[in-house]
């Protein structure tokens, strides 16, 4: 089968400042129509060190890098954890209307009425999909809503008169998820999951109790299983008087399948550059909104999106509200792509997306279970975690399999993540692979590990393929060099 | 759906591989007691054509569908977008990359953000920046944190009361819970923050002073740091207008230990107030404090230059209990944006944009002292001022907004109770001479 990987024509390219030239400048300056108006010298300073560009070397710059870059749009990049599905292009056309683009965040109400309906019915979309009364839009990343829900967990706790101190924090839940705790000032107390990988009652019961604020639940988990005793888990925690987090991170497996709301979830976090495709950007911005059941509406960062008659409006009059977490909305542009993507999928579609994406990840566990070591050998979900222990005996390590996975033509999957597993390969393909682009992958991953066992030292020094080959990240760390 | 690849076939292949009957069998692990009841509720799936159609209606009801006149910034700001910025940054393999946890494959990203730090140290006259925050309100809460954090007997932060009231208010939302006090420092007769009621202070780890500040008045930055070093706290300048660093002296030069601010201005649309560009910027000493990424250069093992993610130590995913900061993000692509829009303007585009700045607002304040509002401050600013509305204004403004599409300032009583009829306006490079002769002329007749 012939893997998509390959060698082409790419360019190399200096740092921006060697190529500056005195004099040079890349923008059109507008002639002035004004008179001058010069400031005091003791408050102006030399002009900032900035390269001098023409316009074409700026193009030729960041195109040249652009093709440095592996993407979606370019192939494969089954990150666990991380969903990287296809970004529809039509996205980026609706954000870019200029109505929303060029809308100032102070022009009022009475001015912004789209930019308000399209936050309230987002909202009520998002609502819908999650089984929760009340969304708010603001945070601006799944970690930023983490913290979100905490603090209203929090707050939710002040009010009833009694702070708690810890947190229940599960082996399968996200990385963030005890950093975002220890903001509130709660101390994470580990859950270690059960045998099938999954939280057992038991565990969680013996660690509840009146001093614990709560836990926080990543449903599906890090390994890709639905945790089967959600429920009974919930009713525990409640029992003690504590909430239940949910990191909605791994909803994109089952949309139209549950409603975290109906569980026992009191605040659950989205990533709309997850499960609802709007890109990732090399990092960012994201979007993480936060869905919570009625008793935690009061305690909703303000300002809130407020519908009477038709009209839409923001309110701050919120007294029990834990305040603000980004200076206007939240990440707008990226509520825009998530709302025409909702729209366009509408009910039907979204289900459909988990449950292909379910399939896809079942389909690649399948395949691959007798290649490479599954430690939990059942149904997953829309990700499946294998390990190195069957290449360990010719000294292979997951990150070796990674590494030389890009020479096939794919994006490693998220390496050493899961921690509850021991050097995790975890694969989360998405909906928007094919049968086709995914058999290829099956392909190159067996045929990575026929290469440990017949040439081992060939996977340690991958890739080949890339502009260059693996970095020096002890030096980058111990003596960092951050600026040019 | 065009988004969703699989013939009935593939499936039908694939589930014999799973060994499910049909797809809804592949969630038997759920309790059925778990699973919805009820289908989604939502709305019918759209075409193209018709996600098209209600999207512009939406967009429609919003009066910035059609071109208008921005005489308002309060931390979002109307600059000109230069046509590469936009057509460089939907470059796919920008856009639809992930973090570049994969150096060897990311090395566009990661050449541009070292590229964006780089110029952002410039920018900003400090050592070191991080690859960038959520936005400026959010990078200033997290300097208040390092300071709070860093220090080991003061637990108050000393917080001008002319920082952006969002960027207070994020502040206070973010140190809620953690026991922290934060003391807010009065605003003085000349719209500046009263360096005498700071020295008056006690037990403080740092000190937040915006420059320009929320009322447009460009502060003493040095006397603040004067006073810190007295009070052995630490220094943080904060700002939402970037391009104010391409006038002014840098926070930098004032001996900064910290800066945050937004970048919004570095190529970025309004956009509703976001996404932005979080700027968060430091001393070398600060680097181990800073909570976010960092891009750093080396080599790779035939010793080419190339770039990775680097002090990954600081954060959660490697010591999840004891990570101080949940950051695992940065905006990227708002990162790369700014990076493109500095590269294009460069040391004598910059320089150039933040002077006509500066001069179209000297000539609307002007122009609005003369058509009978007051002038309140004399203290010198960069592209935003205050002045105080001639009665019946309040009716005018939104008079111009209807008929003119021409934005007015933004009411200050809101933001500080005793500001009735205040307003604090802006003039960017964009807004012509014409557009500010009509608003005096309206506001006369």
């Amino acid at each position: 089968m012939t893997q998509p990987g390959t060698t082409g024509l790419i360019f190399n390219e200096p740092e921006l400042w060697d190529k500056s030239r005195e004099g040079r400048c890349g923008i059109s300056i507008p002639r002035s129509d004004v008179p001058r108006a010069d400031l005091d010298p003791a408050l102006t300073g030399d002009a900032p060190e900035l390269p001098q560009l023409s316009e074409l070397d700026v193009v030729r710059h960041f195109v040249r890098l652009s093709q440095w870059n592996f993407s979606i749009d370019s192939g494969m990049y089954p990150l666990g954890s991380c969903t990287m599905k296809y970004n529809p292009k039509t996205n980026e056309v609706q954000a870019a209307r200029k109505g929303f683009a060029a809308a100032h965040p102070l022009a009022g109400d009475e001015f912004s009425q789209g930019a308000l309906k399209l936050m309230y019915e987002l909202e009520q979309l998002l609502g819908e999909i999650t089984g929760f009364p009340a969304v708010t839009l603001q945070p601006a990343a799944g970690a930023h809503g983490e913290f979100t829900g905490m603090l209203m967990i929090h707050a939710w706790h002040a009010k009833q008169g009694k702070q708690r101190s810890k947190i229940l924090v599960p082996d399968t839940a996200h990385g963030t998820n005890p950093a975002s705790a220890s903001l509130c000032g709660y101390k994470s107390v580990n859950i270690k999951s059960g045998p099938k990988g999954i939280l057992e009652p038991a565990t969680v019961a013996e660690a509840m109790d009146e001093d614990t604020a709560g836990i926080m639940i990543t449903n599906p988990n890090t390994l890709g299983l639905f945790e089967d005793n959600i429920k009974e888990v919930c009713d525990i925690v409640h029992a003690k008087g504590g909430l239940v987090y949910g990191d909605g991170a791994n909803m994109n497996a089952v949309m139209g399948i549950i409603k975290p709301g109906e569980l026992g979830i009191d605040v659950l976090h989205l990533n709309l550059h997850k499960t609802f495709s709007t890109p990732h950007g090399g990092g960012g911005p994201g979007s993480g909104p936060v869905a919570v059941v009625k008793d935690l509406i009061p305690f909703l960062p303000v300002p809130r999106v407020q519908k009477e008659n038709d009209t839409y409006s923001f309110i701050t009059n919120c007294p029990d509200s834990i305040g603000r977490m980004h200076t206007f909305y939240g990440h707008f542009g990226v509520m825009v792509k998530a709302f025409a993507y909702i729209l366009s999928m509408g009910g039907d579609g979204l289900k459909r997306a988990s449950q292909l994406a379910v399939l896809n990840a079942n389909y690649i566990k399948e395949s691959l279970k007798t290649t490479l070591d599954l430690p939990y050998d059942r149904p997953c979900m829309h990700e499946c975690v294998f390990t190195d222990k069957g290449v360990q005996e010719y000294h292979i390590s997951t990150m070796d399999m990674a590494k030389r996975l890009l020479d096939y033509g794919f994006h490693p999957p998220t390496v050493y993540f899961p921690l509850v597993v021991n050097a995790a390969f975890m694969v989360e393909p998405t909906e928007t692979e094919s049968k086709d682009d995914i058999d290829q992958f099956i392909e190159a991953v067996k045929a990575i590990v026929k290469e440990a066992a017949s040439d081992p030292d060939k996977l340690k020094s991958a890739p080949y393929l890339p502009k260059v080959t693996r970095l020096d990240e002890v030096t980058a760390a111990r003596k960092p060099c951050l600026k040019g | 759906m065009r988004y969703l690849p699989h013939t009935r076939q593939d499936i039908d292949q694939m589930l014999a591989v799973t060994g499910h009957a049909d797809l809804n069998q592949l969630f038997e692990t759920i309790p059925d007691s778990a699973k919805t009841k009820t289908e989604l509720n939502l709305p019918d799936a759209l075409s193209e054509w018709d996600l098209n159609a209600q999207m512009e209606e939406l967009a429609s009801q919003n009066t910035a569908c059609r071109s208008y006149t921005c005489l308002m910034g309060a931390g979002s700001y109307d600059h000109h977008i230069p046509a590469i910025v936009p057509y460089l940054i939907s470059r796919s393999e920008f856009m639809t990359a992930y973090t570049p946890y994969q150096p060897e494959v990311s090395q566009g990203t990661l050449q541009g953000i070292y590229e964006f730090q780089t110029m952002i140290t410039a920018l900003l006259g400090m050592d070191i920046a991080t690859a960038s925050h959520y936005d400026g309100g959010t990078a200033l809460a997290e300097c208040a944190l390092i300071a709070l954090r860093k220090s080991k007997k003061a637990n108050k932060i000393a917080v001008s009361s002319l920082i952006h009231p969002a960027h207070r208010h994020i502040m206070k939302t973010y140190l809620g819970p953690s026991g922290y006090e934060i003391v807010e420092i009065p605003a003085d007769k000349n719209g500046l923050t009263d360096v005498a009621a700071f020295k008056a202070m006690d037990g403080i780890a740092g000190v937040a002073v915006q420059s320009p500040n929320f009322l447009g008045n460009i502060e003493d930055l040095g006397s603040f740091r004067a006073c810190a070093d007295e009070k052995n706290c630490l220094f943080i300048s904060s700002f939402t207008e970037a391009l104010a660093h391409g006038l002014l002296k840098s926070p930098g030069y004032f001996g900064a230990d910290l800066v945050a601010g937004e970048g919004q201005s570095l190529g970025m649309s309004k956009s509703f107030g976001g996404p932005g560009l979080g700027l968060l910027a430091g001393t070398r000493k600060m680097m181990r404090n800073l909570p976010g990424r960092f891009v750093g250069k080396t080599m790779d093992s035939k010793g080419r230059r190339g770039y990775v993610l680097t002090l990954a130590t600081r954060e959660q995913h490697i010591r999840r209990e004891k990570a101080s900061s949940n950051i695992c993000s940065n905006n990227g692509l708002n990162a790369m944006t700014a990076a493109v829009y500095m590269a294009a303007a460069g040391k004598n585009g910059i320089r150039e944009i933040a002077r006509l700045n500066h001069d179209k607002a000297v000539y609307l304040k002007n122009m609005l002292v003369g058509a009978g509002f007051e002038s309140v401050y004399n203290s010198a600013f960069f592209n935003e001022f205050v002045v105080k509305a001639p009665a019946g204004f309040a009716d005018k403004r939104r008079e111009l907004a209807e008929k003119h599409n021409l934005f007015a300032g933004v009411p200050l009583e809101s933001y500080y109770p005793d500001m009735a009829d205040h307003y604090l306006f802006c003039a960017t490079e964009t807004v012509s001479r014409q557009a500010m002769d009509l608003l005096a002329k309206e506001v006369q007749s």
